[in-house]
């Protein structure tokens, strides 16, 4: 029963957590076009940013300025990088955002070292929550379940009700006629990849806590991220909410699942030992292959429905 | 015409310079998720070759360390072994992941039958899968850290003292290491403490688990008093960090559980319940060794802590072998090593000529607070439980060693 309720518990945290990280990506992918490779390394940045700026000016504010930073970053990106790059096509604005990525990580790794900095949780919100079963659960985790939730609603609200939101809904897929009816199309286009960018900043400063903060993060979560947009479906923000608590959910029950193919030939009285050709395959546990799973269920969903669960175009 | 004069200073230079230099190859993770064990073994090694440098370096040669980031993978590993035997490395130098390892020295064995002349050899620091100096020994290959058998052999003496250990949970990396690391405590437990239950046998990928909640509410549903693992690096910090998040009060028997972040990571929550089998930490001597006190006052950020002593027994193994020897060719080194016995602060210590596997002291350590010498300034270090004589630490071996 408890294995139950912390697995479901740390598997929606999971889910959140990729949900904030993933919400940038898929809104600046559903406007722009563009899959943006360097969007973990904005979400390193923000966690790199947040420690220094705890160190300088605490933590409350820089909960505040770390996302901000980002921003800005993410603006200057798009005005005079990504603004070059974009006439070229699809595929120079992914190896421009690529290329981002590494210079990103050798940055971080110039101004802060290789190893892992001690981003420990700033003690303000350094204490449990609650206690369950005898295990507590840090207050921090509960935090970015309501930070999560705020940016979901957040977005949903400023997509859907605000007349801003309307018209980028609109030059998602009309540009140019958004454009003649006299609205700043680039302009639009900085406002969202800025939006995008503070939005991975904020999943840093929470997230880089909850993980370890070292140089190497972007690389660690980046491809979660992409399966998390792939599967929810290009361009919908709620399809990426519940892809990525449907992928923290089944990650963390998969751990706690022992069983494998033996164990399930053995209900139907076939019993393999050492010397069969399959036995390797079939002994893996479920709780071995559990980081893999997303990454079949992003083959599965290429395969069997391309557009992803809520997605507006296919992949 | 100054093409040619720059080829010919070039290759003047190049003459000049191949005379005069015995070349190391350093092949570890310089990038990545364990670039930090990786980095700070680099230190320990530029800094003991600097210091056998000063003394005259090696039969008149100094050394040169040629660094290489193989990423913890056996393909990359191949292609830079190859670089680093085109640019003319004798020794090869890893220790991180015995998977590199395994695939290093079969390429070592390989090239050495098929170029004789041109040797080279294997000095593994880290890799500690027993097969290596087992089923899987050749001549090439030394190892200068005890094997997982033998670690076990340690832990599971002290294990079978303390009655208050019941459950056993066993958590690893998905690979050789961590496999033989499950292997040997199940069964040295079974023979030593029929009477613990081992309550899990987990397997995670390796480098792979960002968050680690979900095996430790595991090992809380299985109600273990203690747990066993071999994880290192990234794997052992963010295990440390879960399981102070979810308040997991259990004995750690750990083999790198003193490693880089290890013990800020689990902090306080470790103390008296950290335990490790290494053969060192800073506090066994009374006062801290002269070797120590020189890496600190040359590397001092935070992180900079002389964890490997096992290469500073290595490099005094090498630099008396090649004294023996009276030539830094790899062959003489090789058979110069062999059964090479030495004194050092910590106890004699011996290489084993029948499987290439060093012995030295090893000492069972536990967490404190009240410590002379701390690590990486957290205010905690480690305390000896037991120590283990190098002659001791010596188990079966199963090697049939063909030697040139």
């Amino acid at each position: 029963m408890e294995l139950v309720t912390f697995s479901l518990l740390n598997g929606a945290v999971y889910g959140l957590l990729l949900f904030m990280l993933s919400s940038g990506l898929t809104l600046i992918f559903s406007l722009m076009g563009v899959l943006n490779f360097a969007h973990a390394s904005l979400f390193m940045l923000g966690a790199y940013f947040s420690w220094q700026l705890s160190r300088w000016v605490g933590f409350a504010p820089a909960l505040v300025l770390a996302p901000l930073l980002c921003g800005l970053i993410g603006a200057a990106i798009e005005r005079y990088g990504l603004r070059a790059v974009h006439a070229r096509g699809h595929v120079a604005e992914i190896l421009f955002t690529f290329g981002l990525s590494y210079v990103i990580a050798e940055l971080v790794i110039m101004g802060w070292g290789r190893n892992p900095i001690e981003n420990r949780v700033p003690a303000m919100i350094d204490f449990a929550a609650f206690h369950l079963f005898g295990t507590s659960y840090p207050f921090y985790k509960v935090l970015m379940t309501a930070i999560s939730v705020g940016m979901f609603a957040f977005l949903y609200g400023a997509f859907k009700r605000t007349r801003l939101g309307l018209v980028i809904q609109a030059a998602l897929t009309h540009p140019q006629m958004v454009g003649a009816l006299g609205h700043d199309v680039p302009r639009l286009f900085v406002l969202v990849f800025a939006i995008g960018s503070a939005l991975a900043g904020l999943a840093g400063v929470i997230g880089g806590f909850a993980l370890l903060t070292e140089p190497n993060m972007a690389a660690n979560l980046g491809p979660i991220v992409f399966v998390v947009v792939v599967v929810g479906g290009l361009g919908s923000i709620p399809g990426a909410f519940y892809a990525s608590m449907l992928i923290g959910i089944v990650q963390t029950f998969a751990v706690a699942l022992d069983y494998s193919m033996l164990d399930l030939l053995g209900a139907f009285g076939v019993t393999l030992t050492r010397a069969d050709r399959l036995y390797e395959v079939a002994a893996i546990k479920i709780a071995q292959a559990a980081p893999i799973i997303p990454y079949v269920l992003l083959v599965v969903m290429l395969v069997v429905r391309p557009r992803g669960l809520l997605g507006t175009r296919d992949t | 015409m100054r093409n040619r004069l720059l080829a010919c200073l070039c290759a003047a230079f190049a003459v000049g310079a191949a005379h005069a230099e015995l070349k190391l190859a350093f092949i570890d993770p310089l990038s990545g998720g364990a670039a930090s064990a990786g980095v700070s073994a680099q230190k320990h090694v530029v800094f003991f070759t600097d210091a056998i440098n000063a003394r005259g370096g090696l039969n008149g040669e100094k050394i040169t360390v040629l660094s290489y980031d193989n990423k913890v993978s056996p393909q990359e590993s191949l292609i830079v072994l190859k670089k680093a035997i085109d640019e003319g490395a004798r020794i090869v130098i890893q220790g991180n992941g015995s998977s590199v390892a395994h695939a290093i020295t079969d390429a070592v064995l390989k090239h050495n039958e098929r170029n004789p002349g041109k040797e080279v050899l294997f000095f593994n620091y880290a890799a500690i899968d027993p097969a290596l100096t087992n089923e899987k020994c050749n001549f090439w290959h030394f190892r200068f850290d005890a094997d997982v058998d033998m670690k076990m052999h340690g832990f599971t003496d002290v294990i079978t003292k303390d009655r208050n250990i019941h459950k056993v949970y066993l958590i690893n990396q998905d690979y050789s290491f961590g496999k033989a690391v499950a292997a040997a405590a199940t069964r040295m437990l079974k023979e030593k403490r029929p009477d613990i239950q081992i309550v899990g046998d987990e397997l995670h990928p390796l480098q792979k688990v960002q968050d680690f909640s979900p095996y430790v509410a595991k090992i809380k549903a299985s109600g273990a008093d203690t747990v066993i693992t071999g994880n290192w690096s990234n794997d052992m910090l963010l295990l440390f960090k879960a399981g102070k998040d979810a308040g997991l009060n259990v004995n750690w028997f750990t083999y790198y559980g003193g490693g880089l972040g290890s013990v800020p990571a689990i902090g306080k929550d470790g103390v008296g319940r950290l335990k490790q089998i290494t053969e060192y930490h800073n506090n066994v001597l009374p006062a801290l060794p002269a070797e120590e006190a020189a890496f600190k006052k040359r590397f001092t950020e935070k992180a900079d802590e002389l964890y490997y002593w096992r290469l500073r027994n290595m490099f005094a193994m090498l630099e008396a072998a090649a004294k023996k020897a009276g030539s830094n060719d790899p062959v003489k080194l090789a058979r110069a090593l062999e059964g090479m016995k030495l004194d050092t602060p910590l106890g004699p210590m011996e290489m084993r000529a029948d499987n290439h596997q060093l012995l030295q002291p090893l000492f069972v350590s536990t967490l404190s607070d009240k410590t002379k010498y701390d690590l990486e300034a957290s205010g905690l270090g480690f305390v000896t439980d037991a120590k283990i004589d190098a002659d001791k630490t010596a188990l079966p071996t199963t090697c049939k060693m063909q030697r040139p």
